[in-house]
């Protein structure tokens, strides 16, 4: 039972300290690495499953012998859903704690956050999770989507099931912004119409007004980029406003496996979302992966694709690091350009280009159970265009050099 | 020696003291540690302010993260369009030109008394008809709270002009100086400690003379004053509009040295966080603000670096036990250690604080 | 404007009104006796929320979902109970100190939020809602009123009674009255102000309990719960005025019939925007709220 996680942590803890006396099992020493995620507030109903992914790679590496012959220390940093103190701990430890690399951040806010304080301190940040693109650090891995490998293609396949007519409701900040400007701009291009458009502010509960507002507009579906708390509160309500899945299905971009289980998989049953990965994949590495994150964390835990992202982010870093054979910043920044790894979606491999993530990308729609029924597949990777030309003169040349298209 | 200047050293001591220390910091921290230590003395700033008004006039605002922001704001527009022609987020939000109202702030000498411009006249904006209409105590409170609240929604709903939910960050430079050097950095932490020092000599200055003892009357028994013949609200309006102003000033130095400003500060957590430091000093004494400010602050970079996982029970514990075991304060602590009874220096005592209440 | 939404929309600002109530009635219950916000409010709904999916994981499997109406005096008690709890061990030295108050509830809040999350995880929980609760009534065509507002319109309502009952009619209401106006008075008259301001606190916090274990049909059940909704019960209690019942179901339908207006003409941001500048705008007018208590002191 849960209540007893209160204890573990006691548990966990003595065990820390008792840890610290033992000897070093390790002849060499330790190789560094940040964790930056909100621990605390808002944001930590996501983040905190994200960085139990992420350890968990860091330890399934540990177990193999490490890298390099070292082992992995992990130093994991509260963000607290605040975006200065994102900037704070991440000096604090590149320039504190002198770690190799910094596994982190959830919403674009944070990254835009870090973003100044790793260029300027030349360092490495690997974001695992899906966002509205038009940015290109060489200080940063994008292990998340970019919006051609998400957001663009789902528009595009539900043009093409005859849903024309889209009601853009998101969350109000930059990642709902700039991504129904790209959708806009390929209902445009490719057909649609824009029937309305709505943000509410983050941790809105009361949606009854915008769910009218909605069946006024009487869209063929609803784009949802909601964040966090709200996407509960919008569910249930649609629900009991009794519109379903049948006559206005929702696409959401923020809604995994792990959300759903807040919402409760009964009231979002029939509701479609776009990832790079599912859960109910039955890859063979997806396989392992989902079993000893259960073993690890509980088994009504669940995986989802940032957590995934979070994951082979690690060992993607940890290619990187036996390619150039240093820990050194720029070293593994050279080096990590190509790598790849079967992860648990797939194949993944970093764009030497554009240091985005080349990954499949799927539709699914949640079943009954918490789970999605994939009903579109790429089938193989899709390369990562993080500057969309619909919405952008711009382009990659290298990673940190953009130019005029 | 001279025994004027002995008697204002040993008068003096402590203060002076302080003072080498901040000024010798640079050489005993890390780059990292003395930039996070500069943020805490911004925050110093703002404590002063508020003990300004709460502490002596006793008004308790619950918005002055809106002021601190606003300040950081004019600053951080500054900086922005010396590093970018046209803002990052203007472009994604689809803006061609620079709106008419950034174009002031290219300038620094229009972007830095802004910061405390601005504040300020808000305050006065705000103060005039709530003190005219006699609104005081916790209604005050929650009045500014609601600022706090309408202010941050509406900053992040204006995203092509205020950069939304982000807010501002990814500056390169100030004043020629690149603000990823290190020196840059030891340079503005100068700045803020001669700003502090400043601000405390202001602020000590001001409860010393006859403004002062106005501003305690209006605490302890505003209606007994009001029969002597005064009028309480040009007082605490004017004192609103000083500490807003101070807090903006706080704003435009915290910018630089954080580099990011976002409306996340100017909601009610922070503002709340703000009153909460001076509580923790000690209110009604300058040095108690100042001391609660830094220890508040370490405290929380400590505990959060020490347990990310829990570190809010201590921080949660440490108000609480504050309120309950130390009601003036840190700074109280070292007063009662050296013998001094707290009402001497004026700090708040419990019977004081009843009659307050009782009084309403 | 289609006539369906018309009114759909005044049934929004119904239901609204009646969730806000069930929040601020509480707080300005609480608010009454401390003479201060308790900032930790928010925290005693989602204790009241985890509640009911404690008792849903409990009830595993049933169907029916009649034990949904039993989590809600279960709601009220444990709330009523960690109320007590923390009145005994930290507000009694509060009272007559509104600042001190304010700061200290505070930081309660953060070490409530703390405990959700190492005890429920941070994620959000689930409490489905009962069967009998899906669906609406088909008011007219294209207008579904949902059975579960409707049901959170009735419990409100029933709250409301109970509390007027409580406070008017009964002796430990009447003495809870005398404490919140004039506390050394009723000391005087030989009334135990620490048992009243004990029992009062409790009822404030059971009182969150149940608004929580009503809003979970509506939203999220996470540590950071309480916090959606805490602004908003601020402000009816502020508009309504201070420990007073009429004020704050005044101040209630005020804000809750309102919002919707504004939501829909603006955006849910601008409309939010909008209505608590208009609070901050009639408080000037009226500092004391719509319903002050009548006195001929001097403040």
């Amino acid at each position: 039972m849960k209540g007893y996680r209160l204890l573990t942590i006691i548990i966990a803890m003595f065990l820390v300290f008792t840890g610290m006396l033992l000897p070093e099992s390790y002849a060499a020493e330790p190789i560094k690495v940040g964790v930056l995620h909100s621990l605390s507030g808002t944001m930590s109903i996501s983040e905190v499953a994200v960085k139990d992914g992420t350890l968990m790679a860091i330890e399934e590496i540990n177990a193999k012998g490490g890298l390099l012959g070292r082992k992995i220390v992990p130093i994991v940093e509260d963000g607290a859903s605040d975006w200065p103190t994102f900037a704070e701990k991440a000096k604090k430890l590149i320039q504190q704690d002198k770690v190799s690399v910094v596994f982190g951040c959830w919403t674009s806010a944070s990254r835009k956050a870090v973003l100044p304080v790793f260029e300027k301190l030349d360092h490495l940040l690997f974001y695992p999770v899906q966002y509205e693109g038009l940015e290109a650090s060489k200080n940063i891995v994008y292990t998340g989507a970019a919006p051609n490998q998400q957001i663009m293609p789902s528009v595009t396949w539900l043009l093409k099931q005859n849903k024309k007519k889209f009601y853009l409701l998101g969350s109000d900040y930059v990642f709902p912004r700039t991504a129904n400007l790209i959708i806009k701009a390929q209902l445009k291009a490719e057909g649609g119409a824009l029937v309305g458009e709505e943000y509410t502010p983050l941790g809105h509960t009361e949606y009854s007004t915008v769910i009218n507002k909605i069946k006024a507009a009487k869209p063929d579906v609803i784009y949802n980029t909601l964040n966090g708390d709200s996407n509960v509160a919008f569910f249930k309500q649609l629900k009991a406003a009794g519109i379903t899945a049948k006559d206005m299905p929702v696409m959401s971009v923020s809604i995994a496996e792990d959300e759903l289980r807040g919402i409760g998989a009964d009231i979002a049953e029939g509701h479609l979302a776009a990832w790079n990965y599912f859960m109910s994949m039955s890859t063979p590495e997806n396989k392992v992966f989902v079993e000893n994150y259960k073993k690890r964390y509980g088994k009504d835990r669940v995986t989802d694709d940032p957590i995934e992202a979070g994951y082979f982010g690690v060992y993607l870093w940890a290619e990187a690091v036996k390619k150039a054979k240093s820990t050194d910043v720029d070293k593994v920044r050279e080096a990590v350009k190509g790598v790849s790894f079967n992860a648990p979606e797939g194949k993944v491999s970093i764009n030497p280009v554009n240091n985005h993530t080349s990954k499949i990308v799927q539709i699914g729609k949640v079943r009954k159970d918490g789970q999605f029924d994939i009903l579109w597949s790429t089938g193989k990777p899709v390369e990562p265009e993080p500057f969309p030309a619909l919405v952008s003169d711009k382009k990659v040349v290298a990673p940190g050099n953009i130019v005029k298209r | 020696m001279d025994k004027k200047a002995y008697q204002f050293l040993k008068k003096n001591w402590p203060y002076i003291f302080a003072a080498i220390i901040l000024i010798l910091l640079p050489n005993l921290l890390s780059d990292f540690r003395l930039n996070l230590f500069g943020k805490f003395l911004t925050f110093a700033i703002v404590a002063i302010a508020i003990d300004l008004l709460w502490g002596y006039t006793g008004i308790l605002s619950l918005g002055h993260g809106v002021f601190f922001s606003l300040g950081a704001y004019s600053m951080a527009m500054y900086l922005k369009l010396k590093s970018e022609e046209l803002p990052d987020f203007m472009m994604w939000s689809g803006l061609t030109d620079l709106p008419w109202f950034w174009r002031p702030f290219k300038h620094f000498w229009v972007a830095l008394p802004m910061a405390i411009i601005i504040p300020a006249l808000l305050a006065i904006i705000i103060g005039f008809p709530t003190f005219r209409a006699r609104i005081k105590g916790v209604y005050f409170s929650i009045l500014t709270q609601a600022l706090a609240l309408v202010f941050s929604i509406f900053f992040i709903g204006q995203q092509p002009y205020t950069g939304g939910t982000n807010g501002m960050t990814n500056f390169q430079e100030i004043f020629g100086y690149s603000l990823s050097e290190a020196s840059t950095m030891r340079g503005l932490y100068i700045i803020t400690v001669i700003v502090l020092v400043a601000v405390f000599i202001l602020s000590r200055w001001l409860i010393s003379r006859k403004t002062g003892r106005v501003l305690v009357a209006i605490r302890d028994g505003e209606n007994r004053l009001r029969f002597l013949g005064y009028d309480p609200s040009i007082f605490k309006i004017g004192i609103f509009a000083l500490s807003a102003g101070l807090s903006g000033l706080a704003g435009a130095l915290y910018v630089p040295q954080v580099g990011i400003i976002s409306p996340s500060m100017m909601g009610i957590l922070p503002s709340v966080e703000m009153a909460i430091w001076v509580a923790v000093g000690g209110r009604g004494t300058l040095n108690g603000a100042v001391i609660g400010a830094i220890t508040v602050n370490g405290a929380k970079s400590y505990l959060s670096e020490t347990f990310p996982d829990i570190w809010l029970y201590f921080l949660g514990a440490l108000f609480i036990g504050v309120v309950l075991f130390f009601p003036a304060g840190v700074y109280g602590i070292f007063e009662r250690f050296k013998g001094k009874k707290a009402e001497e220096k004026g700090v708040l005592s419990n019977r004081g604080e009843t009659d307050y209440a009782a009084e309403k | 404007m289609p006539v369906e939404i018309i009114i759909s929309q005044i049934f929004n600002g119904l239901s609204l009104s009646s969730i806000l109530l069930m929040i601020a009635l509480g707080l300005s219950i609480t608010f009454g006796i401390m003479g201060v916000i308790n900032f930790a409010h928010g925290e005693f709904l989602m204790i009241g929320a985890y509640t009911a999916f404690i008792l849903q994981r409990f009830f595993h499997g049933q169907d029916s979902g009649y034990y949904f109406l039993l989590s809600l005096p279960l709601a009220f008690f444990v709330s009523a109970f960690i109320g007590l709890i923390v009145e005994r061990s930290i507000i009694r030295f509060l009272y007559g100190r509104p600042f001190e108050g304010m700061l200290a509830t505070w930081g309660l809040s953060l070490v409530l939020q703390q405990a959700a999350r190492n005890i429920f995880g941070a994620n959000n929980v689930e409490v489905s809602s009962p069967a009998w609760l899906n669906g609406g009534i088909e008011f007219i065509k294209g207008v579904q009123l949902p059975y579960n507002r409707l049901f959170i319109i009735a419990i409100a309502v029933i709250c409301i009674i109970g509390m007027y009952i409580y406070i008017y009619t009964s002796s430990s209401g009447r003495r809870m009255r005398a404490v919140m106006q004039n506390r050394d008075m009723a000391a005087c008259m030989g009334i135990k102000t620490r048992r009243v301001d004990s029992v009062t606190f409790a009822i404030g916090c059971g009182l969150a309990g149940i608004a929580g274990s009503v809003v979970s049909l509506l939203g999220s059940i996470g540590p950071s719960t309480g916090q959606n909704y805490i602004i908003d019960a601020f402000m009816v209690v502020v508009l309504g005025g201070v420990g007073n019942l009429s004020g704050t179901i005044a101040g209630a339908i005020m804000i809750g019939a309102v919002s919707p207006f504004f939501e829909f003409v603006t955006t849910s941001s601008m409309g939010k925007v909008i209505v608590f500048a208009l609070v901050i705008a009639f408080l000037q007018w009226r500092p004391s709220g719509l319903f002050a208590l009548k006195t001929r002191a001097l403040d």
